[in-house]
Protein backbone atom coordinates (compact mmCIF):
# COMPACT_ATOMS: atom_id res chain seq x y z
CA UNK A 1 0.00 0.00 0.00
CA UNK A 2 1.26 3.83 -1.00
CA UNK A 3 -0.67 6.60 0.27
CA UNK A 4 0.67 10.29 -0.30
CA UNK A 5 3.11 10.60 3.06
CA UNK A 6 1.98 12.91 4.74
CA UNK A 7 3.16 16.46 6.35
CA UNK A 8 4.37 16.11 9.50
CA UNK A 9 3.89 19.97 9.86
CA UNK A 10 0.38 19.69 9.03
CA UNK A 11 -1.50 21.83 11.37
CA UNK A 12 -4.49 19.41 11.92
CA UNK A 13 -3.63 16.08 13.32
CA UNK A 14 -5.06 13.12 14.76
CA UNK A 15 -2.19 13.51 17.67
CA UNK A 16 -0.31 16.37 17.67
CA UNK A 17 2.27 16.41 20.35
CA UNK A 18 3.93 20.11 20.90
CA UNK A 19 7.38 20.74 22.06
CA UNK A 20 6.62 17.22 24.84
CA UNK A 21 9.86 16.72 27.38
CA UNK A 22 9.11 13.92 29.65
CA UNK A 23 11.53 13.34 32.88
CA UNK A 24 11.72 10.61 35.56
CA UNK A 25 13.28 12.44 38.06
CA UNK A 26 16.55 13.79 36.86
CA UNK A 27 16.48 11.70 34.22
CA UNK A 28 15.48 13.72 30.98
CA UNK A 29 13.46 10.69 28.79
CA UNK A 30 12.05 12.70 26.05
CA UNK A 31 13.28 15.76 24.95
CA UNK A 32 11.78 18.73 22.23
CA UNK A 33 9.28 16.02 20.99
CA UNK A 34 7.19 17.35 18.47
CA UNK A 35 5.07 15.10 16.32
CA UNK A 36 1.95 15.67 14.69
CA UNK A 37 0.21 12.12 13.03
CA UNK A 38 -2.51 12.81 10.62
CA UNK A 39 -6.08 10.62 10.68
CA UNK A 40 -5.54 7.59 8.79
CA UNK A 41 -1.97 7.85 9.19
CA UNK A 42 0.41 4.76 10.36
CA UNK A 43 3.66 5.60 11.65
CA UNK A 44 6.16 3.28 13.18
CA UNK A 45 8.35 4.19 15.71
CA UNK A 46 12.15 2.71 15.84
CA UNK A 47 15.40 3.49 17.79
CA UNK A 48 17.80 2.08 20.38
CA UNK A 49 16.81 0.43 23.32
CA UNK A 50 16.04 2.89 25.92
CA UNK A 51 15.69 5.77 23.61
CA UNK A 52 12.56 7.09 24.65
CA UNK A 53 9.85 5.01 22.36
CA UNK A 54 7.40 3.10 24.93
CA UNK A 55 7.21 6.35 26.72
CA UNK A 56 6.02 8.53 23.92
CA UNK A 57 3.84 6.05 23.23
CA UNK A 58 2.65 5.67 26.78
CA UNK A 59 2.34 9.49 27.04
CA UNK A 60 -0.17 9.70 24.17
CA UNK A 61 -2.88 8.25 26.41
CA UNK A 62 -1.18 9.76 29.83
CA UNK A 63 -0.35 6.52 31.50
CA UNK A 64 2.97 8.48 31.90
CA UNK A 65 2.21 12.48 32.52
CA UNK A 66 4.56 14.82 30.41
CA UNK A 67 6.68 17.41 32.22
CA UNK A 68 5.80 20.41 30.04
CA UNK A 69 4.49 20.38 26.55
CA UNK A 70 1.14 19.36 25.14
CA UNK A 71 -0.68 16.46 23.72
CA UNK A 72 -3.85 16.87 21.73
CA UNK A 73 -5.53 14.14 20.66
CA UNK A 74 -8.31 14.75 17.89
CA UNK A 75 -8.01 18.26 18.88
CA UNK A 76 -8.50 17.84 22.50
CA UNK A 77 -5.99 18.14 24.78
CA UNK A 78 -5.16 15.18 27.17
CA UNK A 79 -7.44 15.95 30.48
CA UNK A 80 -5.56 15.67 33.72
CA UNK A 81 -7.59 13.63 35.51
CA UNK A 82 -10.76 11.66 36.61
CA UNK A 83 -13.53 11.14 33.78
CA UNK A 84 -12.82 12.66 31.24
CA UNK A 85 -9.29 11.56 30.98
CA UNK A 86 -10.82 7.90 31.25
CA UNK A 87 -12.78 9.07 28.40
CA UNK A 88 -10.24 9.87 26.30
CA UNK A 89 -8.06 6.96 27.08
CA UNK A 90 -11.34 5.05 25.87
CA UNK A 91 -10.84 6.58 22.41
CA UNK A 92 -7.24 5.98 22.16
CA UNK A 93 -6.43 1.75 21.85
CA UNK A 94 -3.27 0.28 23.30
CA UNK A 95 -1.65 -2.71 22.50
CA UNK A 96 1.35 -3.82 25.18
CA UNK A 97 4.05 -6.36 24.66
CA UNK A 98 3.25 -8.80 27.39
CA UNK A 99 -0.59 -8.53 26.10
CA UNK A 100 -2.08 -8.11 29.39
CA UNK A 101 -5.30 -9.91 29.29
CA UNK A 102 -8.11 -10.15 32.34
CA UNK A 103 -6.92 -13.49 33.44
CA UNK A 104 -10.05 -13.97 35.40
CA UNK A 105 -12.30 -13.29 32.40
CA UNK A 106 -13.33 -15.93 29.44
CA UNK A 107 -11.69 -13.85 26.00
CA UNK A 108 -15.70 -12.44 24.98
CA UNK A 109 -15.82 -10.95 28.25
CA UNK A 110 -11.98 -9.28 27.87
CA UNK A 111 -13.23 -8.20 24.87
CA UNK A 112 -16.72 -6.95 26.33
CA UNK A 113 -15.92 -5.84 29.59
CA UNK A 114 -14.98 -2.15 28.60
CA UNK A 115 -17.54 -1.35 26.23
CA UNK A 116 -20.17 -2.84 28.39
CA UNK A 117 -18.39 -0.36 31.60
CA UNK A 118 -17.09 2.25 30.08
CA UNK A 119 -18.95 3.10 26.74
CA UNK A 120 -22.20 1.74 28.60
CA UNK A 121 -23.67 -0.30 25.22
CA UNK A 122 -25.42 -3.00 26.24
CA UNK A 123 -24.49 -6.60 26.55
CA UNK A 124 -26.22 -7.90 23.54
CA UNK A 125 -24.48 -5.24 21.13
CA UNK A 126 -21.03 -5.37 22.94
CA UNK A 127 -21.08 -9.55 22.45
CA UNK A 128 -21.93 -9.25 19.00
CA UNK A 129 -19.45 -6.38 18.42
CA UNK A 130 -17.08 -8.45 20.49
CA UNK A 131 -17.92 -11.84 18.30
CA UNK A 132 -17.13 -9.81 14.71
CA UNK A 133 -14.01 -8.65 16.17
CA UNK A 134 -12.74 -12.22 17.36
CA UNK A 135 -14.14 -13.63 14.12
CA UNK A 136 -12.11 -10.88 12.26
CA UNK A 137 -8.94 -11.43 14.32
CA UNK A 138 -9.47 -15.07 13.24
CA UNK A 139 -10.25 -16.37 17.14
CA UNK A 140 -14.06 -16.52 17.41
CA UNK A 141 -13.43 -20.22 18.50
CA UNK A 142 -11.49 -18.86 21.38
CA UNK A 143 -14.68 -16.87 22.60
CA UNK A 144 -15.37 -19.16 25.76
CA UNK A 145 -11.72 -20.03 26.55
CA UNK A 146 -9.74 -18.32 29.45
CA UNK A 147 -6.45 -15.91 28.42
CA UNK A 148 -4.02 -18.70 29.70
CA UNK A 149 -5.45 -21.44 27.24
CA UNK A 150 -4.17 -19.39 24.09
CA UNK A 151 -0.57 -19.39 22.21
CA UNK A 152 0.80 -15.35 22.56
CA UNK A 153 -0.46 -14.88 19.30
CA UNK A 154 -4.14 -16.16 19.90
CA UNK A 155 -3.63 -13.41 23.12
CA UNK A 156 -2.36 -10.69 21.24
CA UNK A 157 -5.08 -11.04 18.71
CA UNK A 158 -7.52 -11.22 21.63
CA UNK A 159 -5.84 -7.97 22.93
CA UNK A 160 -6.57 -6.10 19.55
CA UNK A 161 -9.45 -6.83 19.50
CA UNK A 162 -10.13 -6.05 23.00
CA UNK A 163 -8.83 -2.46 22.52
CA UNK A 164 -10.39 -2.50 19.00
CA UNK A 165 -13.77 -3.05 20.69
CA UNK A 166 -13.80 0.67 21.75
CA UNK A 167 -13.97 1.96 18.54
CA UNK A 168 -10.98 3.92 19.15
CA UNK A 169 -9.57 7.15 17.02
CA UNK A 170 -6.05 5.71 17.17
CA UNK A 171 -4.68 3.08 17.84
CA UNK A 172 -1.06 2.71 20.04
CA UNK A 173 1.11 -0.32 19.30
CA UNK A 174 4.52 -0.99 21.77
CA UNK A 175 6.40 -3.54 20.59
CA UNK A 176 3.30 -6.09 19.97
CA UNK A 177 4.90 -8.90 18.80
CA UNK A 178 8.35 -8.87 20.73
CA UNK A 179 7.18 -11.47 23.35
CA UNK A 180 6.11 -14.07 20.34
CA UNK A 181 7.73 -17.05 19.12
CA UNK A 182 8.50 -16.05 15.67
CA UNK A 183 6.06 -18.54 14.13
CA UNK A 184 3.24 -16.64 15.80
CA UNK A 185 4.38 -12.72 15.24
CA UNK A 186 3.05 -12.94 11.00
CA UNK A 187 -0.52 -13.71 12.81
CA UNK A 188 -0.42 -10.79 14.69
CA UNK A 189 1.27 -8.87 12.22
CA UNK A 190 -1.26 -9.40 9.21
CA UNK A 191 -3.86 -8.24 12.05
CA UNK A 192 -1.89 -5.18 11.97
CA UNK A 193 -1.53 -4.83 8.23
CA UNK A 194 -5.12 -5.02 7.77
CA UNK A 195 -6.00 -2.80 10.55
CA UNK A 196 -3.49 0.00 8.46
CA UNK A 197 -5.28 -0.66 5.02
CA UNK A 198 -8.89 0.04 6.53
CA UNK A 199 -7.31 3.32 7.46
CA UNK A 200 -6.78 3.27 10.79
CA UNK A 201 -4.35 5.42 12.79
CA UNK A 202 -1.88 4.03 14.04
CA UNK A 203 1.39 4.34 16.28
CA UNK A 204 3.41 1.10 16.40
CA UNK A 205 7.06 0.92 18.19
CA UNK A 206 8.68 -2.53 16.43
CA UNK A 207 11.41 -3.79 15.22
CA UNK A 208 9.62 -5.33 12.49
CA UNK A 209 11.20 -3.86 9.86
CA UNK A 210 9.28 -5.78 7.01
CA UNK A 211 5.76 -4.63 8.65
CA UNK A 212 7.14 -1.18 8.78
CA UNK A 213 7.88 -1.30 4.97
CA UNK A 214 4.49 -2.73 3.81
CA UNK A 215 2.07 -0.71 5.92
CA UNK A 216 3.80 2.06 7.36
CA UNK A 217 3.20 5.83 5.96
CA UNK A 218 6.37 6.89 8.14
CA UNK A 219 9.52 5.71 9.89
CA UNK A 220 10.34 7.63 13.12
CA UNK A 221 13.63 7.27 14.33
CA UNK A 222 14.15 8.21 17.94
CA UNK A 223 17.68 8.20 19.84
CA UNK A 224 18.71 9.70 23.05
CA UNK A 225 14.69 10.71 24.09
CA UNK A 226 14.95 12.94 20.72
CA UNK A 227 13.43 12.40 16.79
CA UNK A 228 16.36 12.48 15.47
CA UNK A 229 15.12 11.13 12.09
CA UNK A 230 11.86 10.57 10.08
CA UNK A 231 10.99 9.66 6.77
CA UNK A 232 9.06 7.70 4.43
CA UNK A 233 9.90 3.25 5.11
CA UNK A 234 11.61 3.25 1.89
CA UNK A 235 13.62 6.34 2.07
CA UNK A 236 14.31 6.22 6.00
CA UNK A 237 15.76 1.83 5.43
CA UNK A 238 17.62 2.43 2.13
CA UNK A 239 19.10 5.86 2.48
CA UNK A 240 19.14 6.66 5.94
CA UNK A 241 20.70 10.49 6.66
CA UNK A 242 21.77 10.50 10.32
CA UNK A 243 24.73 8.51 11.91
CA UNK A 244 23.09 7.03 14.56
CA UNK A 245 19.97 5.66 12.14
CA UNK A 246 22.71 4.42 9.99
CA UNK A 247 24.29 2.40 13.23
CA UNK A 248 21.00 1.45 14.17
CA UNK A 249 19.75 0.00 10.75
CA UNK A 250 23.33 -1.46 10.71
CA UNK A 251 22.91 -3.56 14.21
CA UNK A 252 19.45 -4.32 13.81
CA UNK A 253 20.05 -5.47 9.81
CA UNK A 254 22.95 -7.95 10.80
CA UNK A 255 21.03 -10.10 12.45
CA UNK B 1 -20.90 -38.24 79.13
CA UNK B 2 -24.11 -37.60 81.48
CA UNK B 3 -22.60 -34.56 82.53
CA UNK B 4 -22.74 -32.62 78.59
CA UNK B 5 -26.42 -34.42 78.02
CA UNK B 6 -27.84 -32.44 81.80
CA UNK B 7 -25.90 -29.45 80.29
CA UNK B 8 -27.05 -29.85 76.47
CA UNK B 9 -29.10 -26.88 76.37
CA UNK B 10 -27.00 -24.14 77.87
CA UNK B 11 -23.64 -26.05 75.74
CA UNK B 12 -25.41 -25.94 72.60
CA UNK B 13 -26.80 -22.18 72.81
CA UNK B 14 -22.91 -21.37 73.83
CA UNK B 15 -21.82 -22.60 70.98
CA UNK B 16 -24.22 -21.50 68.39
CA UNK B 17 -23.29 -17.74 70.40
CA UNK B 18 -19.33 -19.08 68.88
CA UNK B 19 -20.45 -19.72 65.76
CA UNK B 20 -22.92 -16.75 65.54
CA UNK B 21 -19.62 -14.48 66.32
CA UNK B 22 -17.37 -15.69 64.12
CA UNK B 23 -20.12 -15.54 61.27
CA UNK B 24 -20.91 -11.58 61.99
CA UNK B 25 -17.42 -11.15 62.97
CA UNK B 26 -16.04 -12.73 60.03
CA UNK B 27 -18.45 -11.49 57.30
CA UNK B 28 -17.39 -7.75 59.16
CA UNK B 29 -14.09 -8.53 58.51
CA UNK B 30 -13.99 -9.47 55.08
CA UNK B 31 -15.99 -6.21 53.96
CA UNK B 32 -14.01 -4.07 56.47
CA UNK B 33 -10.14 -5.71 55.37
CA UNK B 34 -11.33 -5.52 51.61
CA UNK B 35 -11.80 -1.58 52.03
CA UNK B 36 -9.16 -1.20 53.96
CA UNK B 37 -6.65 -3.33 51.09
CA UNK B 38 -8.40 -1.36 48.48
CA UNK B 39 -7.22 1.96 50.39
CA UNK B 40 -3.85 0.46 51.10
CA UNK B 41 -3.28 0.63 47.32
CA UNK B 42 -5.05 3.37 46.08
CA UNK B 43 -2.84 6.32 44.62
CA UNK B 44 -3.94 8.61 47.28
CA UNK B 45 -1.00 9.39 49.67
CA UNK B 46 -3.97 10.33 52.77
CA UNK B 47 -5.93 7.09 51.94
CA UNK B 48 -2.65 4.78 52.46
CA UNK B 49 -0.93 6.21 55.13
CA UNK B 50 -4.31 6.06 57.14
CA UNK B 51 -4.82 2.08 55.80
CA UNK B 52 -1.58 1.19 57.26
CA UNK B 53 -2.01 3.15 60.38
CA UNK B 54 -4.87 0.85 60.90
CA UNK B 55 -2.90 -1.88 59.86
CA UNK B 56 -0.06 -1.42 61.85
CA UNK B 57 -2.17 -0.77 64.73
CA UNK B 58 -4.21 -3.85 64.76
CA UNK B 59 -1.63 -6.17 64.07
CA UNK B 60 0.75 -4.84 66.91
CA UNK B 61 -2.26 -4.41 69.65
CA UNK B 62 -2.98 -7.72 71.60
CA UNK B 63 -6.92 -8.83 71.11
CA UNK B 64 -7.08 -9.15 74.78
CA UNK B 65 -6.34 -5.70 75.68
CA UNK B 66 -8.42 -4.50 72.73
CA UNK B 67 -11.61 -5.86 74.03
CA UNK B 68 -10.77 -5.34 77.44
CA UNK B 69 -10.51 -1.30 76.37
CA UNK B 70 -13.67 -2.11 74.49
CA UNK B 71 -16.05 -3.33 77.10
CA UNK B 72 -14.67 -1.09 80.01
CA UNK B 73 -13.91 2.22 77.70
CA UNK B 74 -16.83 2.35 75.46
CA UNK B 75 -19.68 2.72 78.07
CA UNK B 76 -17.41 5.34 79.64
CA UNK B 77 -17.57 7.39 76.34
CA UNK B 78 -21.35 6.69 76.68
CA UNK B 79 -22.09 4.23 74.33
CA UNK B 80 -23.43 1.18 75.77
CA UNK B 81 -23.58 -1.82 74.13
CA UNK B 82 -24.61 -5.33 74.91
CA UNK B 83 -21.03 -7.50 75.80
CA UNK B 84 -21.53 -9.89 72.81
CA UNK B 85 -21.72 -7.10 70.12
CA UNK B 86 -18.91 -5.30 71.41
CA UNK B 87 -17.01 -8.30 71.27
CA UNK B 88 -18.19 -9.26 67.99
CA UNK B 89 -16.89 -5.42 66.78
CA UNK B 90 -13.56 -5.63 68.22
CA UNK B 91 -13.15 -8.99 66.50
CA UNK B 92 -14.11 -7.31 63.45
CA UNK B 93 -11.86 -4.51 63.45
CA UNK B 94 -9.18 -6.62 64.83
CA UNK B 95 -9.32 -9.56 61.94
CA UNK B 96 -10.17 -6.79 59.06
CA UNK B 97 -6.44 -6.13 59.86
CA UNK B 98 -5.10 -9.47 58.75
CA UNK B 99 -8.04 -10.06 55.93
CA UNK B 100 -6.65 -6.68 54.64
CA UNK B 101 -3.09 -8.02 54.68
CA UNK B 102 -4.29 -11.27 52.66
CA UNK B 103 -6.20 -9.29 50.21
CA UNK B 104 -3.37 -7.18 49.82
CA UNK B 105 -0.88 -10.08 48.92
CA UNK B 106 -3.47 -11.33 46.45
CA UNK B 107 -3.47 -8.03 44.94
CA UNK B 108 0.46 -8.42 44.51
CA UNK B 109 -0.60 -11.39 42.34
CA UNK B 110 -2.16 -9.67 39.74
CA UNK B 111 0.29 -7.99 37.00
CA UNK B 112 0.53 -4.48 36.71
CA UNK B 113 0.37 -4.89 33.42
CA UNK B 114 -3.59 -5.88 33.90
CA UNK B 115 -3.70 -3.01 35.95
CA UNK B 116 -2.20 -0.48 32.97
CA UNK B 117 -4.51 -2.24 30.61
CA UNK B 118 -7.52 -0.94 32.25
CA UNK B 119 -6.19 1.76 32.86
CA UNK B 120 -5.60 2.24 28.87
CA UNK B 121 -9.75 0.89 28.55
CA UNK B 122 -10.62 4.11 30.14
CA UNK B 123 -11.50 2.23 33.48
CA UNK B 124 -12.00 4.63 36.50
CA UNK B 125 -9.87 3.68 39.19
CA UNK B 126 -12.79 2.29 41.14
CA UNK B 127 -14.10 0.17 38.29
CA UNK B 128 -10.46 -0.98 37.75
CA UNK B 129 -10.54 -2.42 41.21
CA UNK B 130 -13.85 -3.73 41.13
CA UNK B 131 -13.40 -5.68 37.74
CA UNK B 132 -9.61 -6.64 37.33
CA UNK B 133 -8.18 -6.48 40.75
CA UNK B 134 -10.17 -7.33 43.70
CA UNK B 135 -11.91 -10.40 42.26
CA UNK B 136 -8.45 -12.11 41.33
CA UNK B 137 -6.68 -11.19 44.31
CA UNK B 138 -10.08 -12.58 46.06
CA UNK B 139 -9.42 -15.79 44.15
CA UNK B 140 -5.72 -15.99 44.87
CA UNK B 141 -6.16 -14.81 49.28
CA UNK B 142 -8.87 -17.72 49.41
CA UNK B 143 -6.35 -19.95 51.13
CA UNK B 144 -4.52 -17.10 53.57
CA UNK B 145 -8.10 -15.61 53.95
CA UNK B 146 -9.71 -19.01 55.26
CA UNK B 147 -6.71 -19.46 58.12
CA UNK B 148 -7.67 -16.02 59.09
CA UNK B 149 -10.98 -16.90 59.82
CA UNK B 150 -9.71 -20.26 61.60
CA UNK B 151 -7.90 -17.71 63.48
CA UNK B 152 -10.88 -15.65 64.35
CA UNK B 153 -13.12 -18.31 65.39
CA UNK B 154 -10.18 -19.83 67.91
CA UNK B 155 -10.41 -15.60 69.25
CA UNK B 156 -13.56 -15.65 69.83
CA UNK B 157 -12.80 -17.96 73.11
CA UNK B 158 -11.18 -14.74 74.14
CA UNK B 159 -14.52 -12.95 74.41
CA UNK B 160 -14.79 -15.32 77.29
CA UNK B 161 -12.38 -13.19 79.67
CA UNK B 162 -14.83 -10.50 79.36
CA UNK B 163 -17.86 -12.30 80.40
CA UNK B 164 -19.35 -13.18 76.88
CA UNK B 165 -21.06 -17.05 77.75
CA UNK B 166 -19.76 -18.33 74.50
CA UNK B 167 -17.86 -22.38 74.18
CA UNK B 168 -14.94 -21.80 76.40
CA UNK B 169 -17.10 -19.70 78.95
CA UNK B 170 -19.94 -22.17 79.15
CA UNK B 171 -17.15 -25.46 79.64
CA UNK B 172 -15.03 -23.08 82.38
CA UNK B 173 -18.57 -22.61 83.82
CA UNK B 174 -19.58 -26.30 83.19
CA UNK B 175 -16.07 -27.27 84.67
CA UNK B 176 -16.46 -25.48 88.27
CA UNK B 177 -19.95 -27.81 88.68
CA UNK B 178 -18.66 -30.72 87.42
CA UNK B 179 -14.79 -30.78 88.14
CA UNK B 180 -13.76 -32.76 85.25
CA UNK B 181 -11.51 -30.57 83.57
CA UNK B 182 -9.70 -32.95 81.27
CA UNK B 183 -12.42 -34.46 79.68
CA UNK B 184 -14.89 -31.12 79.67
CA UNK B 185 -12.04 -28.77 78.03
CA UNK B 186 -10.95 -31.85 75.12
CA UNK B 187 -14.73 -31.87 74.23
CA UNK B 188 -14.87 -28.07 74.07
CA UNK B 189 -11.44 -28.22 71.74
CA UNK B 190 -13.08 -30.89 69.69
CA UNK B 191 -15.80 -28.15 68.51
CA UNK B 192 -13.28 -25.91 67.66
CA UNK B 193 -11.46 -28.58 65.89
CA UNK B 194 -14.48 -29.37 64.27
CA UNK B 195 -15.34 -25.47 63.23
CA UNK B 196 -11.32 -25.10 62.44
CA UNK B 197 -12.22 -28.41 59.78
CA UNK B 198 -15.29 -26.81 58.22
CA UNK B 199 -14.06 -22.92 57.51
CA UNK B 200 -10.60 -24.86 56.00
CA UNK B 201 -12.75 -27.38 53.98
CA UNK B 202 -14.80 -24.30 52.49
CA UNK B 203 -12.45 -22.48 51.73
CA UNK B 204 -10.12 -25.24 49.60
CA UNK B 205 -13.60 -25.71 47.90
CA UNK B 206 -14.04 -22.45 47.52
CA UNK B 207 -10.80 -22.27 45.73
CA UNK B 208 -10.93 -24.72 43.54
CA UNK B 209 -14.20 -23.59 42.51
CA UNK B 210 -12.45 -20.03 41.41
CA UNK B 211 -9.14 -20.68 40.57
CA UNK B 212 -8.06 -19.19 37.48
CA UNK B 213 -6.68 -21.63 34.91
CA UNK B 214 -3.02 -20.42 34.32
N1 LIG C 1 8.79 4.25 35.21
C1 LIG C 1 10.05 4.66 34.96
N2 LIG C 1 10.80 5.21 35.93
C2 LIG C 1 12.05 5.63 35.70
N3 LIG C 1 12.65 5.59 34.51
C3 LIG C 1 11.97 5.03 33.49
C4 LIG C 1 10.63 4.54 33.66
N4 LIG C 1 10.21 4.05 32.47
C5 LIG C 1 11.23 4.23 31.61
N5 LIG C 1 12.29 4.83 32.20
C6 LIG C 1 13.55 5.20 31.55
O1 LIG C 1 13.25 6.03 30.47
C7 LIG C 1 14.07 5.72 29.37
C8 LIG C 1 13.23 5.43 28.16
O2 LIG C 1 12.51 4.25 28.41
P1 LIG C 1 11.54 3.59 27.34
O3 LIG C 1 10.93 2.41 27.99
O4 LIG C 1 10.61 4.63 26.82
O5 LIG C 1 12.54 3.15 26.20
P2 LIG C 1 12.26 2.27 24.92
O6 LIG C 1 12.75 3.05 23.77
O7 LIG C 1 10.86 1.84 24.90
O8 LIG C 1 13.21 1.04 25.17
P3 LIG C 1 12.99 -0.51 24.80
O9 LIG C 1 13.31 -0.64 23.35
O10 LIG C 1 13.99 -1.20 25.66
O11 LIG C 1 11.58 -0.86 25.14
C9 LIG C 1 14.95 4.58 29.78
O12 LIG C 1 16.22 5.08 30.13
C10 LIG C 1 14.25 4.00 30.97
O13 LIG C 1 15.19 3.47 31.87
MG1 LIG D 1 9.87 -0.03 25.16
Amino acid sequence: MSREPISPESGTGMVVMTDVQKHFGDHHVLKDISLSIAAREVVVVVGPSGSGKSTLCRCINRLETITSGSILVDGTALPTEGKALATLRSEVGMVFQSFNLFAHRSILDNVTLAPIQVRKESKKVAEAHALELLDRVGIADKADSFPAQLSGGQQQRAAIARALAMRPKVMLFDEPTSALDPEMVTEVLDVMISLAAEGMTMVVVTHEMGFARRAADRVVFMDDGRIVEQNTPAEFFDHPESERAKAFLSKILTH
Amino acid sequence: MDIFVDSAGPLLSAIGTTVLMAVVAGVGALVLGTLIAAARISPIPVLRGAAFAYVQFFVNVPLLALLILAVFALPDAGIIMPLAPTAVLVLALYEAAYVAEAVRSGVNTVGNGQIEASRALGFTLGQTLRLVVIPQSLRAAVQPLGNVMIALTMNTALAAAVGVVELTSAANKLNLVEAQPILIFAAAGLVYMALALVIGLGAGRIERKVAILR
